[in-house]
C-alpha cells in the first residue's frame, strides 16, 4: 500500500515537472531554440512573486495574476531585443547567449536577493489533505499542481492547434521564410511564443516557490528535469511532455521510498532507460 | 494603362555572390508576363527580389510609385504581391484549408475567398481537413496558388508552376489561369517549358546570366533568337 501512496504523490509532483517543461517544449517546437536559462527563469517567477507577495501582501495563487503577465512582458522583449538575434541556421548561437542568460540571471537574484533559500507560503493549502482508502492521501496543492498542469497543457494544445495564433507558431516553425510571404513577422511571432512560454513558466515558478524553499542557485537542476520531462515524453508531443514529467515523478518518488539519497538518481536512470529503448521519446510527433 | 511595376538596373545577391547584374523590367496592371532562361539565369531571384526575400544591393523596385527596397516580405504582402514559391512549399502540419486560411491572413479586400478558391479548385474542398503535403503534387500546386490568392494580390508571381508535374495535371492548372488573372491581376510566370509559358503570356522576358537578354511580344521574335537568347549561344 505504502507503494501506491508512493506512486500517487509520484504522479501529482509530475505535474509540476511538466509545467517545468511545457515552455521548454513550446519553444524547442516553434523554433529550435534550446533555452538553457528556462531553470533560471523559472526561478526568477519565483523571485518576482516573492516581491509580488511582500508588496502587496496577497496569497501567492493570487499574486499569479500580476506574476504571469509579467513574466510574459519580459518574455516578449527577451525574444525581441536579444533571442531572435541569436536565430539562424546554427544551434550554437541561441545555446551561447541562453548560457549566458543564465549566469547573468543567476549572480543578478544572487546580488538583489542574496543566497538566503526563500519560501512562499500559501497557508492551508500547503497541509491540506484528503485520504483515498487507508493508506492514500492527497494533499490539494501537489492536485492542484497536476490539475493546473492538465489544464495549462490542454490550453497550449488548444492554442496551437484550434486559434490564429497557433497556425502562425506552426506555420513559421515549418517554414519561416514562407510564413513571411503570408504577411507574418516572425520577429513577432517568436516574441510571442516566448510570451506564452514565460506566461507557463511563470505559473510553475509560483508553484516551485510554494512547494519548496528556493535560492538563486536552483534553476539549473529545474531545467534538467524539464529537458528529461520533455524527452521522455517525445519532442514536440505536450500530451506526452506530462507523461514525460509523471514518469519523472514516479521514478523519483519510488528511488526515495528505497533510499532517500537515491531520489534524483532514479529520476536520471529512468530517463537513462527511456532513452535507451525508445531514442525518440514514448510518443514522438508524426510528421511528414 | 500606366505600369504598376517599374524594376529598374536590378542588382540582387546570395551573400557575396552576384545573381543579378542590372536587370529591368516594366510591367502594367492587367497584365501577364512570362520569365524565361535557363537554370541559374536569375528567374526566381527575380521574383524573390520583388517580394523582398532577396537583398537587392543596388538598382529600384517600384510598385505603383512606392519603393520596395528595403521592406520586408510581410509588408510587401499587404501591398498586395503574392507568390506561389517553386517546388510549392506548403506548411506540412497545417490542413489544406489552413493553408489557405493562413494565405488570407493579410485580409486585403478582392475577389478571393475559400470558398472562391474552392470554386476554381473544387478538389480542395473535398481535402480540406487533410494535411497539406498529403496530396498529390499537381493538387499541392492548386493549394499553393490559393494560398497566394486568399491575400487578394494585385501581383502574382508564379515561379515553376509545372516543375515536377505530370503533364495533364499542368495542363489543367494553365487552363485556370486566365481565371486568375481575368480579374485584372498581373503576373509574372516563371517557367522552364517556354513554349507554354510564351503562349500564357502577353509578353516575355528572357534571363541569361542575371542580365536581360531578349524581351518583347511573344510572336515577335523567332525561334532562333529565342533559342539564341535562352542558352547564349
Amino acid at each position: 500500500m505504502d507503494m501506491i501512496n508512493t506512486v500517487v504523490q509520484g504522479v501529482l509532483v509530475g505535474g509540476l515537472y511538466a509545467l517545468f517543461a511545457a515552455g521548454l517544449s513550446l519553444i524547442f517546437g516553434v523554433m529550435r531554440l534550446v533555452n538553457i536559462a528556462h531553470g533560471d527563469l523559472i526561478v526568477l517567477a519565483a523571485y518576482v512573486a516573492l516581491v509580488v507577495v511582500q508588496m502587496l501582501g496577497i496569497h501567492p495563487l493570487l499574486a499569479l495574476t500580476l506574476v504571469v503577465p509579467l513574466l510574459a512582458g519580459f518574455g516578449y522583449a527577451l525574444q525581441r531585443i536579444i533571442l531572435n538575434r541569436t536565430l539562424g541556421k546554427d544551434l550554437l548561437p541561441p545555446l551561447l547567449v541562453t548560457f549566458g542568460l543564465s549566469v547573468i540571471l543567476q549572480n543578478g537574484l544572487l546580488e538583489v536577493f542574496t543566497a538566503d533559500s526563500r519560501k512562499l507560503s500559501a497557508g492551508a493549502l500547503e497541509v491540506g489533505s484528503f485520504k483515498l482508502g487507508d493508506a492514500i492521501s492527497v494533499g490539494y496543492l501537489p492536485l492542484l499542481m497536476f490539475g493546473t498542469a492538465v489544464a495549462v497543457i490542454a490550453g497550449l494544445q488548444f492554442l496551437f492547434y484550434r486559434t490564429a495564433l497557433g497556425r502562425a507558431f506552426r506555420a513559421t516553425s515549418d517554414d519561416a521564410e514562407i510564413a513571411q510571404l503570408m504577411g507574418l513577422d516572425k520577429r513577432h511571432v517568436f516574441a510571442m511564443a516566448m510570451a506564452l512560454c514565460l506566461g507557463v513558466v511563470a505559473i510553475a515558478g509560483v508553484f516551485l516557490a510554494i512547494r519548496s524553499n528556493f535560492d538563486p542557485f536552483m534553476g539549473p537542476a529545474r531545467l534538467i528535469f524539464g529537458f528529461e520531462a520533455v524527452i521522455i515524453g517525445g519532442l514536440g508531443n505536450l500530451w506526452g511532455t506530462l507523461v514525460g514529467g509523471v514518469i519523472l515523478g514516479v521514478a523519483q518518488g519510488v528511488g526515495a521510498e528505497i533510499n532517500p539519497g537515491w531520489q534524483v538518481l532514479a529520476g536520471h536512470v529512468a530517463f537513462i532507460l527511456v532513452l535507451a529503448v525508445r531514442p525518440k521519446g514514448l510518443f514522438p510527433r508524426i510528421d511528414g | 494603362m500606366t505600369d504598376v511595376l517599374a524594376i529598374d538596373d536590378l542588382q540582387s545577391f546570395y551573400g557575396d555572390f552576384q545573381a543579378l547584374h542590372g536587370a529591368s523590367l516594366t510591367l502594367k496592371q492587367g497584365e501577364v508576363m512570362a520569365l524565361i532562361g535557363a537554370n541559374g539565369a536569375g528567374k526566381s531571384t527575380l521574383l524573390k527580389s520583388i517580394c523582398g526575400l532577396v537583398s537587392v544591393r543596388a538598382g529600384s523596385v517600384h510598385w505603383k510609385g512606392a519603393d520596395l527596397r528595403g521592406q520586408s516580405p510581410n509588408a510587401i504582402v499587404r501591398q498586395g504581391i503574392a507568390m506561389v514559391p517553386e517546388g510549392r512549399r506548403l506548411f506540412p502540419s497545417l490542413s489544406v484549408e489552413e493553408n489557405l486560411i493562413i494565405g488570407g491572413q493579410v485580409a486585403r479586400k478582392g475577389p478571393w475567398s475559400l470558398k472562391a478558391v474552392y470554386d476554381l479548385f473544387p478538389i480542395l474542398a473535398e481535402k480540406k481537413a487533410m494535411p497539406a503535403t498529403s496530396l498529390s503534387g499537381g493538387q499541392q500546386q492548386m493549394v499553393s496558388i490559393g494560398r497566394a490568392l486568399m491575400s487578394n494580390p494585385e501581383l502574382i508571381l508564379l515561379d515553376e508552376l509545372s516543375l515536377g508535374l505530370a503533364p495533364i495535371v499542368i495542363k489543367d492548372i494553365y487552363a485556370q489561369l486566365p481565371r486568375i488573372t481575368g480579374t485584372g491581376m498581373s503576373a509574372i510566370l516563371v517557367e522552364q517549358d517556354v513554349t507554354r509559358a510564351l503562349s500564357a503570356a502577353a509578353k516575355f522576358i528572357c534571363l541569361q546570366e542575371g542580365r536581360v537578354s531578349l524581351q518583347g511580344l511573344p510572336g515577335a521574335h523567332s525561334r532562333d533568337a529565342i533559342s539564341a537568347a535562352y542558352f547564349g549561344t
